[in-house]
């Protein structure tokens, strides 16, 4: 087992005793609620009229089912508004903060915790949804919980775990031009498979992950899910404390040096021992996109697509029926995959820095007459910094909608859907069949520079190809 | 008081099966998230693997679930990281409404495994020449039924005996009738706060 890792460190400071079922009580440091799987465990509290026990510890948003078009009540979908009124509803009877639209705070879960400063290193923050992996790149140990955990967690300020092992993933080297954050992700899930993390927290390490920002690092434990793994994690350093500084729930001068000094003290030891260690050459990669249903079916966008056969036996049936689905060939790249619709939002890569790098691309250009392109800013707050910068002129001359903070079409439950069997450069986290909408829909995962040379060219493009064009020009 | 809640025990689980073949078996394929728009589980059943089991018209497709001869499978058994993506406890939940009871596959989602426990659902794993053996035996015989013996980790369907493995913390969560954990973390709540207290970023329950 592993020793010393930030992992370790965390889970001793809030293992609250060991269960009868052997698994640990874990205490809740953060636990972040949002409209979908929130409801039921509130009704669960109901019928066994227990209250939430730590509701200064709780936070709500409102954002998969948000409309982005407009945030008027009622809102147009019937059910959509059901949902907004009983998570109002839950959070007023327990005292419970809620980023409300109406604050200009509001927007993806995983995109305002850190935005608010919520999120902080040597904290356990849990939320009913698999991506809270995200809040990892604080140094934090977080994970998606399912409803009768969010019950739980409600209902006692802790949850019931079992302590996983941990692999250390050294992402060496600097990364090439065009290469980010999205394009390490997917080159781990690809190499280590969509079940290779079931049972393992996995720490990024390595020069490559040490450069890179917030936003980055964000991007990668947000898909650790992906890879089968509940969580991940980044060690915290002067980048993590200098993000954090003045955000409104951190803080400051004198008790923010304390609180420092308490986060250096759980980054894992440089003697840690680790349940295993994999190396991946991050200045050999080049952008990834993927030609499949699953996210570890990617591609780099200059390789060919394999043959099934090629691939490990259990693969080759889903790949085999990914390909049909998609309508590829192997032996092809994916470049010049054609494209109907851009999607540029998600909590993987919907934060500031994300949409300016899309918008380097996107600048004097024109999106093909035959491409719906989007940006779905991350939160309220995002779209706001974005618009005081002039990004959405940026986008919105080029063709792109600009629109307001949700999960949209990410998962397909508002109005922002996919239709028939639509391809869509996304860069969001998920590819699999009928996620953005439309059963037929075809998606394909790539990052925000990929997604809004797609767009452009109205077919997926290795966007090293294109000159980035200055946004202060 | 409620806090007094009796937790039945799950030893065995004996029903006919359903085979559902394929790996990385995704939430969003059980249960699509359009049909997540609403504020409670009941008759989440009916859509279970909605998209697969039905065309644009509504009108059936060829799928295991829409199979007459297992309308009354209890027993859900598939192939390897089944449940993963997203942690929604929708998919368990339309599964166990449709009248699923328990799983047998080559593996889980983490995630599903922990929502399906908390359903007092045991999900048992067995190596893939196992599960496929199982999976075309209840092809054959949709009416027979497997059972599963939790304690012994074991599965028999026909003159057939295989051995499934659960882990540790579910099988002593099973067959102590401790997997409704509210209750017992409750119970606990002084330790808790101290915990909490201890904590650099916590006072009275509050962050600072």
């Amino acid at each position: 087992m592993s020793e010393g890792t930030l992992y370790d460190k965390v889970w001793d400071r809030h293992a609250v005793t060991r269960l009868p079922t052997g698994q640990d009580q874990l205490f809740v440091g953060l636990h972040l609620i949002h409209e979908v799987t929130s409801p039921q465990a509130f009704g669960m509290l109901r019928e066994r009229d227990l209250e939430v026990a730590y509701p200064d510890l709780t936070h709500a948003t409102v954002d998969h089912i948000v409309p982005t078009s407009s945030k008027d009540r009622p809102y147009r979908d019937d059910a959509a508004e059901e949902m907004m009124a009983e998570l109002e509803e839950n959070v007023r009877e327990s005292g419970i903060e809620f980023s409300h639209p109406e604050t200009g705070e509001q927007g993806i879960v995983h995109v305002i915790g850190p935005e608010q400063g919520l999120t902080q290193p040597g904290t356990t923050i849990v939320c009913g949804d698999s991506h809270t992996s995200t809040h990892g790149a604080f140094g934090a140990l977080a994970f998606g919980i399912g409803t009768s955990q969010i019950r739980d967690v409600l209902a006692t300020g802790t949850v019931a775990m079992e302590k996983q092992q941990v692999r250390k993933i050294e992402v060496t080297g600097d990364l090439g031009d065009g290469v980010e954050a999205k394009d390490v992700i997917l080159e781990i899930i690809r190499r280590l498979g969509t079940e290779g993390g079931v049972g393992y927290v996995y720490e990024y390490a390595g020069e490559a992950i040490e450069n890179m920002d917030m936003e980055g690092r964000m991007s990668i434990c947000n898909m650790s899910i992906e890879g089968g793994a509940r969580a991940g994690y980044v060690n915290p350093d002067e980048t993590t404390y200098a993000w954090l500084e003045g955000r409104e729930e951190v803080p400051e001068d004198g008790a923010f040096e304390e609180r420092k000094a308490y986060w250096e003290s759980i980054r894992s030891d440089p003697d840690a021992e680790y349940d295993d260690v994999v190396t991946i050459d991050g200045g050999a990669l080049e952008p990834v996109v993927t030609w499949g249903t699953t996210p570890g079916q990617g591609v780099g966008v200059t390789e060919p697509i394999p043959e099934p056969e090629a691939l490990p036996a259990e693969k080759v049936d889903t790949a085999r029926r990914a390909q049909e689905h998609m309508r590829v060939e192997p032996g092809d790249t994916m470049e010049g995959y054609e494209v109907d619709v851009a999607f540029l939002g998600s909590c993987t890569n919907a934060r500031l820095p994300d949409l300016r790098r899309a918008a380097r691309i996107v600048k004097g250009r024109e999106v093909d007459p035959d491409v719906r392109a989007m940006v779905v800013p991350g939160s309220q707050q995002v779209k706001a910094a974005a618009e005081a910068e002039g990004l959405d002129e940026i986008f919105t001359e080029a063709g792109f909608d600009w629109r307001g903070a949700g999960c949209s079409m990410c998962l397909g439950m508002n109005e922002d859907q996919l239709e028939g069997d639509e391809a869509c450069a996304s860069s969001s986290n998920r590819n699999f069949v009928g996620r953005q909408g439309s059963k037929d829909g075809r998606t394909v995962l790539m990052n925000p520079r990929m997604v809004a040379a797609a767009a452009i060219n109205g077919e997926v493009t290795d966007v090293r190809k294109i000159k980035e064009v200055a946004l202060n020009e | 008081m409620s806090d007094e809640l009796e937790i039945p025990t799950v030893e065995s689980v004996t029903g006919s099966g359903v085979a559902i073949r394929g790996n990385d078996i995704d939430t969003d394929q059980i249960i699509p998230a359009r049909f997540m728009k609403v504020v409670t589980f009941d008759g989440l059943g009916e859509f279970a693997f909605f998209d697969q089991r039905f065309d644009d018209a509504d009108n059936q497709k060829d799928h295991p679930l829409n199979e007459p001869a297992h309308q009354d499978a209890s027993v859900m058994v598939v192939n390897a990281n089944f449940g993963c993506g997203s942690s929604r406890e929708h998919a368990p939940q339309a599964l166990m409404r449709w009248g699923i009871d328990a799983f047998i596959g080559e593996s889980f989602a983490e995630i599903f495994a922990g929502n399906c426990l908390a359903l007092g659902m045991p999900t048992l794993e067995a190596d893939a020449e196992t599960v496929t053996a199982i999976q075309d035996w209840v092809e054959v015989n949709p009416d027979g039924d497997l059972e599963i013996d939790v304690a012994a980790e074991t599965v028999t369907y026909g003159d057939t005996t295989a051995d499934v493995a659960v882990d540790d913390a579910q099988r002593k969560a099973l067959l102590e009738g401790v997997w409704d954990t509210t209750a017992l973390m409750k119970a606990n709540a002084e330790t808790v706060r101290e915990t909490a207290e201890a904590l650099p970023y916590v006072e009275n329950g509050k962050r600072v």
